[in-house]
């Protein structure tokens, strides 16, 4: 093989840009913004576990919660941002903050210390408003970008949004590699979902075919670094 | 230009089979007893301690002067006109339950052991003991045998004249729901159903009023039930029917096993004290006429199609009046039913029946065999079992018979009648197979039985009985305690693990105590637990049961899109059946495959259907149906190949190519001995190979290779991956492991040193893709996913959240949880089969011997074959990532 690889950990991969800003994919599956020092990350659905407890009385394990926000905590000790923004549906139903349990409570506020948290509103938490720090939006702009839940109807300039859980899957010698990504083209971007216990939609679904009619480069969230793959080289399920 | 062979085979398929002659002529067949000739001899023990051994006079005279005392004089007159005589063994069972006893019957095929079984329930209730309620319930691993079973009693009953006294009903997942109820109500006499619907049974409100009269059990293919988590649901409802009907009488009806005892348990109440049914035995029967089919043509080294053989399976077909051909996978038997209809000139009837198909056409299908219109037909496990559906004169097996006591199974379905040898044929599809299937023979010549060992009984199984229990009543922790430990397999469960069981039925088992306001089991102020509410009843009941299907997509014939050419419309054709959904991935638009006996075009998939059309006449299909056998080699079986591989002296009774190949191997190479490990390395076209013949089984092998590529990983030999199979396995990387091998002495000793399976297995088990399928089928047997729901439409695909997901989670935070402890414990025996490697780890130490060669040796040449056809199993995500990432920079460069 004549390519070179590192896979020793390294955090970043080399910058896209979008609208004109530097974008780097973190290995946590948040998006850095180095130039204004912002976190963006997507999908926490916290909670989900009680949600299912309480509604269909499935018992998933009550760790979810515990789990993304570790994996948040890592990366904002790491990266240290100024701000953090919450990409929508944060929670996955409007009563997870009440049942939030106590030390997962405190290490919100823990996180919110010390920098600017912006909760955009997503289609599971639009009815959370406030009771938990931070502010609270429907869209956001950071110098060329706009940042909100869903994916607007019409391509936009500069978009950057969640809500799909993208995954790509790369199969090669018979075997199969299914991870979370970054799906970009030279308009928008769509983020993974960050949540511990969040499933995903494979990008070579027709959902994806009509955000990106031009096609799109993946960026593959591996175990060492992050990978831009092809389009063309992705698999359905 | 259509083949004409292709039209005879649809003719055959919508015209020849009379649909309602078959009906009467399967009514009609008393098939429960076959004529007297003679004898078998019999035998029978009673050991069990409790009970005094002055009874052992109660039995019937083995043989000689026909005795029967205990049979009523309409039953004798009945054996009488048909000029038949109760056997021995129906005697004894008989006496036994007449003594209050439960039984064992050990018998082969053709010993009329159903008749056996039932006889006892017969002579009472026309006694008239049974003052109504239900009297016996019958249960068998196949709702199909049960509706057989019934529809087979209707002579005798109607010969002794108890038809307008005893009535005898089915219940299986297909009865409509007002006949359920109404079965609970007003209950038969006997009842014949399935574990699933025991289950369910048991659970029920009204459980307690429904079995108080029960009298006895009988238990067909017990041998059968007992290997799965359907037998440890089985024995937790028996262990309830024992409290429910106290002096029930439990009837085991059983073919030979190898440790008949751990059955005898299985039907008696393992507290106060340990105890074991009566055994009644009856011995072997006329030995089978069992050949393997040599056609002087040279076998391949690998590949499970027996292609070359083919000409001569027609032949016996045609010589034969019905012939069963087995298979191991549903794509042989595709591939085998197509090749012997591109040579069926005389265009003779011969059909397919394997579980993908859909159920009118197996039905069909029984319905052909049993009203004599059939030649032959090809069948996978699925004919394994029960059902005489016709007079089979001959049974072919092709591929590798994989253990001694499946072989005997299925030989046994051949000429129902003991007396009379059953006639099959082996048919090896490669070299291997052939040494395999000497084993095999050698193996049923000296009778020698592989049955699996009794299991121990899983926790996740316990998890559903708990919340079934709650359902029927209020339930007391001490009481339940005894009671799941009188079933055998439960029989040594721990306090703690009982009562981690409850915890986990109520709240999930949790640490993190997050859900005690949600308990599904909620105990109250008189220390009773009961279930939180009708919902959760629900829940439970439709989500009973431990078989968990594989996912699966339906095929089905689209219809050409007339007004847009080259495109289907996705609905409306016909559903020809299911295919697995890791199979379906695998298609591209344009894809030819092997199904239900046809070569089809895959269209795409729509929604949660593949789409298909009709390949073009003649065509082979693209996509290969290889696939080795599902079933593991039996240990027994492995144990003799390997013995025959280093034996020369046995050679001669090898067919010739496969003994030149051994020569060959040992010039070559060397030749291990019975309890030596053979490894090989070599270089082949710039990777570098290790491969190794173990003859465990290819489960235990896959586990060695994750192991073996992660201790090569870790000593910087770069492993790209491995196959496995079931003699062997192959590792291949960048870097010469001769070189190093021979540089560096221990190092092979170190590489498979025993203390692989710690600290190495654990971390594997972590990531690996097994070990979360394992989990899966954990977490959707105890409850935690649920299959169904109520309000949802009924769907195997309704798995909302990924397991895996969950399975990562919980391992991190909480590895001791229930329900990872129960995917080890199934990994141990089941996917993984641990514990296998492990015995052969301990057998190999000091035993390794290696030779570093300049080429694949012949017998490496074997599982090579595999690499690229089985999926290969290795590390490093990030490479296959990389290696995508340098296509998008080649694209780029371009």
């Amino acid at each position: 093989m004549a390519l070179p690889l590192k896979l020793e950990k390294t955090h970043k991969t080399p910058g896209a840009t979008l609208a004109g800003e530097t974008l780097a994919f973190d290995l946590s599956g948040g998006l850095w913004l180095p130039e204004h020092r912002t976190l963006v990350v997507s999908d926490l659905h916290l909670e989900k576990g009680s949600a299912f407890a309480a509604r269909s009385g499935q018992f998933l394990p009550p760790y979810d919660t515990r789990e993304t926000l570790a994996s948040l905590h890592e990366a904002v000790a790491r990266l240290d941002p100024a701000r953090l923004v919450c990409l929508g549906d944060s929670f996955h139903d409007a009563q997870g903050p009440a049942r939030l349990d106590v030390a997962d409570r405190a290490l919100i506020a823990a996180l919110q210390d010390g920098r600017d948290w912006v909760w955009i509103s997503g289609n599971h938490d639009r009815a959370v408003q406030d009771g938990i720090g931070g502010c609270f939006a429907d869209t956001l702009t950071i110098g060329g970008l706009t940042l909100r839940h869903e994916p607007a109807a019409k391509p936009e300039i500069g978009e950057v949004a969640g809500h799909f859980h993208p995954v790509g899957k790369v199969a090669m010698r018979g075997r199969a590699v299914r991870r979370r990504c970054f799906v970009l083209d030279g308009t928008r971007l769509v983020m993974p979902a960050f949540g511990a216990l969040t499933g995903g939609l494979n990008v070579r679904s027709e959902t994806f075919d009509k955000l990106f009619p031009g096609g799109f480069t993946a960026h593959l969230i591996g175990d060492g670094r992050v990978f831009a793959i092809a389009r063309t080289m992705l698999t359905r399920d | 230009m259509r083949d004409p062979r292709r039209r005879s085979r649809e003719q055959f398929e919508a015209a020849a089979i009379p649909r309602n002659r078959c009906a009467r002529y399967i009514g009609g067949v008393p098939k429960i007893s076959s004529p007297k000739i003679s004898f078998p001899e019999i035998s029978s023990s009673k050991t069990s301690s409790s009970k005094p051994a002055s009874r052992r006079a109660s039995l019937p005279e083995p043989s000689g002067s026909p005795q029967h005392p205990a049979l009523p004089a309409a039953f004798a007159a009945w054996f009488a006109e048909r000029g038949w005589a109760p056997r021995p063994h129906q005697l004894a069972l008989l006496a036994a339950a007449q003594a209050g006893r439960s039984a064992l019957l050990v018998a082969p095929t053709g010993a009329g052991k159903t008749l056996a079984g039932f006889l006892p329930t017969l002579v009472e209730l026309a006694e008239g003991s049974g003052k109504g309620g239900l009297h016996t319930l019958y249960i068998s691993p196949l709702k199909a045998l049960a509706v057989d079973i019934a529809r087979n009693l209707e002579a005798p009953v109607a010969g002794i004249g108890l038809e307008q006294r005893i009535r005898i009903e089915t219940r299986t997942g297909d009865t409509p729901s007002h006949k359920r109820s109404r079965q609970v109500a007003r209950p038969p006499h006997i009842l014949l159903t399935t574990p699933e619907q025991l289950a369910l049974l048991v659970a029920h409100r009204e459980a307690a009023d429904l079995f108080r009269g029960l009298k006895r059990v009988v238990l067909d293919e017990l041998h059968a039930l007992v290997t799965s988590k359907r037998g440890d649901l089985l024995s937790l409802g028996l262990a309830r029917l024992h409290r429910l009907a106290p002096g029930l009488a439990m009837t085991g009806l059983s073919a030979t096993v190898r440790e008949p005892d751990a059955l005898r348990r299985y039907l008696v109440p393992q507290v106060p004290q340990p105890a074991m049914a009566d055994l009644i035995t009856v011995q072997g029967g006329a030995r089978a006429d069992l050949r393997m089919l040599e056609t002087g043509r040279t076998l391949p080294l690998a590949g499970h199609t027996a292609w070359q053989s083919m000409p001569a399976v027609y032949d016996l077909i045609r010589q034969h009046k019905l012939v069963l051909v087995f298979v191991n996978t549903r794509l042989q038997a595709e591939y085998t039913f197509q090749e012997l209809w591109n040579l069926n000139d005389d265009g003779l009837p011969i059909a397919l029946h394997h579980g993908s198909l859909d159920a009118t056409q197996r039905r069909r299908v029984e319905a052909a065999m049993a009203a004599g219109v059939l030649r032959a037909v090809v069948c996978t496990a699925t004919l394994d079992l029960g059902i005489d559906w016709g007079d089979v004169d001959l049974v072919i097996n092709i591929g590798a018979p994989k253990g001694a006591s499946r072989i005997m199974q299925r030989i046994g379905r051949a000429n129902h009648r003991m007396d009379e040898p059953s006639k099959a044929y082996l048919v090896p599809a490669n070299r291997f197979e052939m040494l395999e299937c000497r084993a095999a023979l050698d193996a049923v010549e000296e009778a020698a039985q592989d049955t699996p060992d009794p299991r121990i009984g899983a926790l996740d199984v316990l998890a559903q009985h708990v919340l079934g229990m709650a359902c029927a009543g209020p339930f007391g922790e001490e009481d339940l305690y005894d009671e799941v430990r009188a079933a055998s397999p439960y029989a040594d469960l721990t306090r703690d693990d009982f009562l981690l069981v409850l915890d986990y039925v109520a709240t999930g088992g949790y640490a993190l105590r997050a859900y005690e306001r949600f308990a599904k089991i909620l105990r109250g102020p008189d220390g009773l637990w009961r279930v939180r509410d009708a919902r959760t009843a629900q829940q439970y009941r439709m989500n009973v049961g431990t078989i968990i299907e594989s996912t699966t997509v339906k095929v089905r014939l689209a219809r050409r899109n007339r007004t847009k050419p080259g495109s289907v419309l996705p609905a409306g054709g016909r559903v020809l059946g299911e295919i697995e959904e890791d199979f379906a991935e695998t298609l591209t638009v344009g894809d030819t495959f092997l199904f239900a006996g046809e070569i089809l075009r895959f269209e795409g998939l729509h929604e949660d259907e593949a789409l298909v059309t009709r390949g073009p006449p003649g065509s082979d299909p693209a996509i290969p149906s290889y696939a080795g056998s599902k079933f593991p080699l039996s240990t027994f079986l492995a144990a003799r190949v390997r013995a025959l591989i280093a034996d020369p002296f046995e050679w001669d009774r090898l067919p010739a190519q496969v003994a030149d190949y051994l020569v060959q191997q040992r010039r070559r190479s060397v030749l291990p001995g019975p309890r030596d490990l053979l490894v090989e390395t070599f270089p082949r076209a710039n990777r570098y190979y290790l491969a190794c013949f173990p003859f465990e089984g290819r489960l235990a092998h896959q586990t060695l290779g994750m192991l073996l590529t992660r201790r090569l990983e870790r000593a910087g030999m770069r492993p790209l991956g491995f196959a496995a199979n079931d003699y062997g396995l192959a590792v291949f990387g960048n870097r010469d492991l001769s070189e190093r091998i021979g540089r560096e002495p221990g190092f092979l000793d170190g590489l498979f040193a025993q203390d692989m399976l710690g600290d190495d297995l654990e971390e594997w088990l972590d990531e690996s893709a097994m070990m979360k399928r394992t989990f899966r089928q954990c977490a959707v047997i105890a409850g935690l996913i649920e299959r169904r729901h109520p309000g949802q439409r009924k769907t195997g695909r309704q798995v909302t959240i990924s397991t895996d997901l969950i399975y990562d989670v919980l391992r991190k935070h909480q590895p001791g949880h229930l329900l990872l402890r129960a995917a080890r414990q199934d990994a141990a025996t089941g996917l993984l089969d641990v514990a296998r490697l492990g015995v052969m780890l301990a057998r190999i130490q000091g035993r390794i011997i290696h030779k570093a060669l300049d080429r694949v040796s012949p017998l490496s040449v074997n599982v090579m074959l595999e690499i690229g056809r089985e999926r290969v199993y290795g590390e490093g995500a990030d490479e296959i990532l990389a290696e995508a990432e340098a296509a998008l920079l080649d694209e780029a460069l371009a």
